[in-house]
């Protein structure tokens, strides 16, 4: 079942407008009793409003540490020790929590994989969403409560004034989801990071998460950070993909070029190894030995070990080249 | 589907209800009315599959639809509440002593959390080695046989003493194969043995299944949500929803040529890697509890097709295509669904 | 196919969850002071009949006429009283390393019969589930909700004093808690994969029991342990306060701050303090480990 490329969609924002979040050079590094832990490794990106960005990698890739160290939410021993996060114009790198606070929720905002980690369980859905309303704006108990059912009906609850006295509990898992999107939504962020939200969730209810969200951030010009392992995901909902692989951005660019044409041969191997991808009955493409401790990463490349083209010029850390507008690689042999 | 010759694995209308106990008073306490009685889940609706010697049957269903009590049935770790499996052709249930045990062993399961599915205080020589020793099937020196089951699932014999935890994810997989079969099986019952896996390693353990089943002449039952998996893996397909089957095909004709909207819907849904975004048309509604299902046919609250008749007369699983099954009010002829609707 | 072999730099030898355990105890500087402690005492009480100056068991050794001596004072025999004399003439120092060992016998031996008893109990009622599970919680409950100086009084008072008798009060006092948590821990366990594994591969169920069960409920039971040793300890020296525990000729700590303790008025505090002292120190030094123990074990840490 090899696929063929489906229509883009009409209704983007153009990739042009200042950008809502600039992240240059992050470096995140957590100190263990094994050695300092290279979670981000030096990552560039830029996400423009309205627009789409897929976070890819495997687990101990960094997609959830950078995730957190855009948020502030780095706990110690580990912090954020290099590079600069620029968010609408305003170098967040290293705000005080007061402030962090103030924008947290309110113009930039998480959904976590577990709903649980947004939803308290022994408070009703209503208080969620009235108290958060209240944190940020002065409004009364009614116009909250109001705009709470409003905000329920966006991602797609029936009877939400009903539901603004159920607790979590009884709640499915999709609908869980909805409602911590709900609440993410809630001041019209202009940033909301996703840090695999579907993972948990059936294939039905996941189709209908990524409307909602597809919607509902086009509808109100987010920029959004999608990040997951399921290139499937990505490649239907992103309009732009960075890989990420030991801390680093292997490779980045617009949805289809990355995915039509990728250039580095971790991408290709990704691609390659899921099954959709491969002839039915035969082996999978895949790629060789296992992914790497953080705790002590080789100099150079840190793909190096496992990919089929290296040479002795990769033992030297690549710097981000462009294969095409857009599209930046860090590899010293880019394939065709 | 010949019946002169067994199938590997057979479940026959197999049911299972979990009802939970009646507590103590509970029978006064229901006459005064304090307490409601307690719906019994029924976790599968009489659901029959065969998988023949050789075969990879893919089942596919999404949460609640008993898959993996379905598993646990015809693997013999838990018995059904009604109905039977097979094994060859004989019914677990009826064996007894050293055939009842040789019957358990020849199937066997892999499990989807390679962290639950090794005992953490043993090593993994002993994890591999128990069931042969207790059941006798080791010749010659234990330590080698250990060897053979590690090499045979691409593990480094020397790091047999280890513990389950100084592994990763898709080694811990390994062991848990090597351990199925270091004990001779003919039957893999796989409960989504690579989800839990990162990409790149769910490539490798899938590629060691498709060769195991070459080297070793292995049947599986292949349970995944993932339908780019089971399109890959699979030479049959079996979907299940709520407890139920509700259609069954070759591979490349449910893929084709899906017949029920449930099937439909999954396969639209799936997200694909394919450049380019797509519009997302999602079904409507939330996957039913099993402890209150719909009635008549499961998926009508939400299937696009939905008639009066759905509601009331759960569709019989019938063929529409050779080899081809599908349980839908749609399928059937008008003039039969008149003497169906109940009066 | 090719052998995976493991990431450069890994452990070269195999690691036993206990020992991991065992050196996560051993990094808190608490803990590690507590072990220590404890080492010494232990120590101290096994060889006690060779560091002791004195036999305090032998009636024939003492002397009335060294009654109740301040610490530093001579003895008939010649020794010095380092810490003094009791009102029957004992060494302190003796008698308090003598008594440390009835205390840790009486306290140790008490909590690991408990344990054994309890647990048992416990995992047979989280493997056969309803009536027999539903039967033995309802005893534990029961036991429970009853203070535990009560009962231990009430079944010493049946059957007079002794140190098997102080052991098989505090047993009946203490299985409970081990049963309960073995239960809470076994359910856990029990709907575990390896646990399922194990079924199919038709391993017999009482070695499922022992084998993959037993093992991976230890921890909490362990930190109970640890605790419930403790908890003895002051129990056993509290019933031989009141006099309802071990023998007056072979007294344990408790009973050794019993005999002072009228006497701590007219001044002659040596004769309750030290005892209480060491006391103190070894309840102490326990519920250090046992504190950094539960800490260790965590089931969420763990992993």
């Amino acid at each position: 079942m090899i696929e063929a490329p489906l229509a883009a969609s009409p209704t983007q924002a153009p990739a042009s407008a200042a950008p809502t979040l600039v992240v240059r050079d992050l470096c995140t590094h957590f100190p263990t009793e094994a050695g300092v832990v290279r979670a981000v490794d030096g990552v560039s990106f830029d996400v423009a409003p309205g627009r789409i960005l897929g976070l890819v990698g495997e687990s101990g890739s960094g997609k959830s540490q950078t995730g957190f160290s855009i948020l502030g939410l780095i706990e110690p021993p580990g912090a954020v020790v290099g590079g600069s996060i620029v968010f609408e114009g305003r170098d967040i790198t290293h705000l005080p929590e007061r402030a962090m606070r103030r924008l947290r929720g309110n113009r930039i905002a998480m959904v976590f994989q577990d709903p649980m980690m947004t939803l308290n369980p022994v408070l009703t859905i209503g208080t969620h969403l009235v108290e958060t309303l209240r944190a940020h704006q002065p409004v009364s108990r009614s116009e909250a409560a109001r705009r709470a059912c409003e905000a329920l009906a966006a991602v797609g609850i029936p009877a939400p004034a009903e539901r603004l006295d159920a607790y979590p509990h009884e709640f499915s898992g999709g609908m869980r989801q909805r409602v911590a999107i709900a609440i993410a939504l809630l001041h019209r962020p202009a940033l909301i990071i996703a840090d695999e939200p579907t993972t948990a969730l059936d294939v039905t209810i996941q189709a209908q998460i990524l409307f909602e969200v597809q919607k509902l951030a086009r509808a109100q010009g987010t920029a959004v950070i999608w990040i997951s392992h399921d290139l499937a995901v990505v490649s239907a909902l992103a309009d732009d993909i960075a890989v990420m692989y030991a801390g680093r951005i292997v490779e980045r660019g617009p949805a289809r070029a990355v995915l039509a044409h990728p250039a580095h041969p971790y991408t290709r191997g990704l691609i390659g190894s899921v099954a959709s991808q491969n002839q039915r009955g035969q082996r999978l493409r895949q790629i060789r030995g296992m992914p790497p401790r953080l705790a002590d990463l080789p100099a150079g490349c840190a793909f190096r070990a496992r990919c089929d083209h290296a040479t002795a010029a990769c033992e030297a850390a690549p710097a981000e080249s462009t294969v095409a507008p857009g599209h930046h690689l860090r590899c010293f042999h880019p394939q065709p | 589907m010949s019946a002169a010759t067994p199938a590997a694995l057979e479940a026959r209308a197999v049911s299972q209800l979990y009802a939970r106990p009646a507590r103590a008073f509970e029978g006064l306490a229901r006459r005064l009315g304090l307490a409601s009685p307690a719906r019994p889940v029924q976790a599968l609706d009489r659901v029959s599959v065969r998988v023949e010697r050789g075969e990879v049957v893919g089942l596919v269903g999404e949460s609640g639809c008993g898959k993996s009590t379905l598993a646990r049935i015809v693997a013999g770790i838990r018995p059904p509440t009604s109905g039977e499996v097979l094994v060859d052709g004989k019914p677990l249930a009826s064996l007894a002593g050293r055939e009842a045990i040789a019957a358990k062993l020849r199937t066997q399961m892999i499990f989807q959390d390679p962290y639950a599915s090794l005992n953490p205080r043993m090593r993994v020589s002993d994890i591999i080695a128990e069931a042969p020793r207790l059941h006798g099937l080791i010749e010659g020196s234990e330590s080698d046989f250990v060897d053979r089951a590690l090499e045979r699932t691409g593990l480094d014999p020397s790091f047999k003493r280890r513990y389950p935890h100084q592994f990763s994810g898709g080694q811990r997989q390994r062991v848990v194969i090597a351990r199925a079969l270091a004990v001779s099986p003919e039957v893999l019952v796989c409960d989504e043995p690579v989800s839990a896996l990162d990409v790149s390693i769910q490539a490798q353990v899938l590629n060691l299944f498709l060769d195991l089943r070459e080297q070793l002449r292995l049947t599986y039952l292949f349970i995944s949500h993932d339908l780019g998996v089971v399109h890959h893996v699979s030479d049959r397909v079996v979907i299940m929803y709520l407890g139920r089957v509700v259609e069954e095909a070759p591979t490349e004709e449910i893929f084709r040529r899906p017949n029920h909207p449930y099937t439909q819907a999954l396969l639209a849904e799936t997200p694909r890697i394919a450049p380019g975004q797509r519009e997302f048309s999602p079904i409507s509604g939330e996957m039913p509890s099993p402890s209150n299902p719909p009635s008549g046919c499961h998926f009508h609250p939400r299937c696009p097709h939905a008639m009066p008749v759905c509601r009331s007369v759960a569709p019989p699983l019938e063929a529409v295509a050779p080899g081809h099954r599908s349980a839908c009010h749609l399928n059937r002829m008008p003039s039969t669904l008149e003497q169906e609707i109940p009066q | 196919m090719s052998a995976l072999a493991f990431p450069a730099g890994a452990r070269p030898r195999a690691q036993s969850p206990w020992r991991q355990a065992f050196a996560k105890v051993a990094r808190s500087k608490s803990a590690l002071a507590g072990l220590v402690v404890l080492g010494l005492i232990i120590l101290a009480a096994v060889f006690a009949g060779l560091i002791a100056p004195q036999n305090p068991y032998d009636l024939v050794q003492l002397d009335i006429m060294d009654s109740s001596l301040a610490p530093g004072s001579k003895a008939s025999a010649g020794f010095t009283y380092l810490l003094g004399s009791d009102p029957q003439g004992r060494d302190m120092l003796s008698a308090m390393l003598y008594g440390l060992r009835i205390s840790l016998f009486v306290g140790v031996g008490s909590a690991i019969i408990a344990c054994i008893a309890g647990a048992t109990l416990g995992l047979v009622a989280a493997y056969a589930g309803a009536r027999v599970e539903a039967l033995l919680m309802r005893l534990v409950d029961l036991q429970l909700s009853f203070p535990s100086i009560l009962v231990a009084l009430m079944i010493l008072a049946v059957l007079g004093k002794g140190v098997g008798n102080v052991m098989l009060a505090l047993v009946l006092v203490e299985w409970a808690y081990y049963a309960r948590v073995a239960r809470a821990s076994a359910l856990v366990e029990r709907s575990r994969e390896y646990i399922e594994a194990a079924e199919c591969l038709a391993v017999p169920r009482w070695r499922v029991v022992m084998r993959h069960l037993l093992p991976n409920c230890l921890p909490p039971l362990i930190v109970i342990a640890t605790m419930q040793v403790a908890r003895a300890i002051s129990l056993e020296a509290t019933l031989s306060f009141l006099g309802l525990g071990v023998p007056v000729t072979e007294p344990s700590l408790g009973l050794l701050i019993s005999n002072g303790y009228t006497d701590m008025m007219s001044g002659k505090y040596w004769i309750s303090f030290y005892p209480g002292l060491a006391l103190l120190v070894t309840i102490v030094a326990i519920n250090l480990v046992g504190d950094r123990l539960r800490d260790v074990l965590n089931p969420r840490t763990l992993q």
